[in-house]
């Protein structure tokens, strides 16, 4: 108790009782943190910055979740997961894709992807091994791949190619001890997506390189300009590729916690034996929750796919003309427009926008160091919300071009008087 | 273009301009496609959904459904009796259905008294209507897709990843 007790324990670390680990230790904390506490603790602040639907679950979901619970379905699940849940997965994705994985052996229901991505870092990550992993991308890659064990290596996208992996690119950084790779298409943060030809000239990369290929494909459901096409099932590349999805996005369903893991037998129980010591099983109300969600939702998901295309059109075409310039995302809810415009680095950007207008966005450098001169914004809000918000940018940036304007005039002014 | 009748069936107060935008159109078009459709009937009309419970000191009109019986008129089907009934103010929504009657209709007035006396004295009487069965509605839960009740905002924390 002694070592609770006092700040003096705490703030001398030598003498600190409880040492955290060094691999915990070595991860950074976010830097961000402190805007994201600013942020939280603003009131009303039309917020931008949400990584999920603004939907609530579709009320057969929340309907059937509930029905559950009221026949008393409040138990553990086998690790797997339940296999009905298993089975209306497995055939999900064969409607869908004719991508097809054995119930038994090749699907594991996880606590949404973010578990699934731990699970398939730890089970494939030997110390030392090195991994491929985009920036910018997804906050969790890089930190998880650490605590696995792993060593990454930032593969470095920028606009001019559109934040998109690609066949040289991954050339450049891959060597024999590197050993996977991570993808997340429709991507968080950028919107970005691969057609079929570009997957098809990197999954020659992946094969030829004999890599592990973790592919993050949770925003399949919302993607704009062509269809989805899932690495696995693209030549050579079921074997080598743990393919990730889940029921937040498509289903609007982040609180329910529930995503699955898809892959060769030798993986899924490696990953299962993981899970089964960490987690157990994913909630089974949210299990029975994601059945219903993939027997009957494809009304409700297909109404909300359109809603969030009028809403990317709208806001991006709404930002271009204020001057921030944006590529039009081709999947997810998520803009992600540059503001190098401004002159501001991405941090001073959503600080003195949050401070000045009310307006909420991350930072694109929450992504990694490739995301600064970028803010990601999360369109998932309502058009009155956009509305609103575009409006409140469009006066911050004419703000800010009068007070740059003023002080340029002073300055000259200045330069003058002095001569 | 049809998904502009989507957009304002939503939000009415869409103008032209956010719609052109949100479907990547020109305003020119989206403007004479809402004419199009206001002028063919497509669109009737722009109104707004008003909950009246909540104004306490409001005058509370009543509303009740009316199951209505008639013999058919050869030459007019239900079609010319309908006409005869819909005509009036008082009734606001008419329906012709299948099963053990033939119109629904939902009938307003400022009281109970008022309602009844329209059914005796107005609906009733009419030739070809055989019967009437009036409910009078209680509570208003939701009509046409808009809950009523006012349903709490889910609070989503304001950033996340």
């Amino acid at each position: 108790m002694k070592a609770y007790h006092g700040s003096r324990v705490e703030k001398d670390k030598d003498n600190t009782v409880m040492k955290i680990s060094k691999t915990v230790e070595k991860i950074k904390p976010s830097g961000i943190r402190e805007f994201f506490d600013l942020a939280i603790g603003m009131k009303d602040v039309i917020s931008l910055g949400v990584g999920e639907p603004d939907f609530v679950t579709p009320w057969n979901i929340c309907e059937s979740a509930m029905f559950s619970l009221e026949k008393g379905y409040t138990s553990y699940t086998s690790n797997k997961g339940l296999y009905e849940l298993r089975l209306a997965i497995s055939r999900y994705l064969n409607n869908k894709f004719s991508l097809s994985y054995n119930p038994d052996q090749n699907i594991l229901v996880t606590v949404g992807v973010s578990e699934a991505v731990d699970l398939a870092l730890r089970a494939i990550l030997n110390r030392g091994d090195k991994i491929l992993i985009q920036d910018p991308s997804y906050v969790s890659y890089g930190p998880v791949s650490e605590m696995a064990g792993g060593k990454v290596i930032l593969v470095k996208t920028n606009e001019a190619s559109n934040f998109k992996l690609t066949p040289s690119l991954l050339k450049k950084h891959i060597s024999k001890d590197v050993k996977a790779v991570i993808i997340n298409y429709p991507a968080n943060p950028t919107g970005v997506s691969y057609s079929r030809k570009e997957l098809l000239a990197l999954s020659k990369i992946f094969v030829n390189n004999n890599l592990i290929v973790i592919s993050d494909e949770i925003y399949d459901e919302l993607i704009y300009e062509f269809p989805h096409t899932p690495l696995a099932i693209l030549p050579g590349m079921k074997q080598r590729t743990i393919y990730l999805n889940g029921f937040s996005k498509a289903f609007a369903m982040t609180g329910w916690r529930v995503g699955y893991a898809c892959g060769p037998e030798e993986i899924i129980s490696a990953m299962t034996k993981i899970h089964q010591y960490t987690m157990l099983c994913a909630p089974i109300m949210s299990q029975l929750g994601a059945i219903e969600a993939l027997r009957g939702s494809g009304g409700p998901v297909l109404e909300m796919k359109r809603e969030y295309k009028r809403r990317r059109e709208f806001i991006v075409s709404a930002l271009n003309e204020i001057g921030l310039s944006c590529n039009m995302p081709e999947g997810t809810f998520y803009a992600f427009p540059s503001i190098k415009s401004t002159g501001m680095n991405s941090m001073e950007f959503a600080k003195s926008l949050l401070y000045k207008e009310k307006v909420a966005v991350v930072p694109g450098t929450a992504f990694g160091t490739q995301g600064e001169g970028h803010i990601r914004i999360a369109y998932a809000s309502s058009m009155d919300n956009l509305k609103e918000a575009t409006e409140r940018i469009e006066h911050f940036l004419k703000s800010r071009n009068y007070a740059e304007a003023v002080t340029r005039f002073a300055r000259n002014r200045r330069g003058t008087t002095l001569k | 273009m049809k998904e502009i009748l989507e957009v304002l069936e939503k939000d009415a107060r869409t103008t032209p301009e956010e719609i052109a935008r949100m479907l990547k159109k020109s305003v020119g078009v989206i403007k004479k496609a809402i004419k199009k459709y206001e002028q063919s009937g497509v669109i009737v009309k722009y109104k707004t959904v008003v909950n009246r419970d909540i104004l306490k000191d409001d005058v509370q009109k009543v509303r009740a459904l009316i199951e209505v019986r008639v013999a058919p008129q050869r030459g007019h089907g239900f079609d010319h009796i309908a006409e005869r009934i819909y005509r009036f103010p008082e009734v606001k929504s008419c329906y012709l259905l299948s099963g053990s009657y033939d119109l629904l209709l939902v009938v307003e007035g400022k009281d109970i008294q008022d309602v009844s006396s329209f059914v005796s004295e107005r609906l009733a009487t009419i030739d070809n209507v055989n019967s009437t069965v009036t409910h009078f509605i209680l509570k208003r839960y939701k009509t046409d897709g808009d809950i009523l009740k006012h349903i709490e905002k889910n609070n989503r924390i304001a950033i996340s990843f």
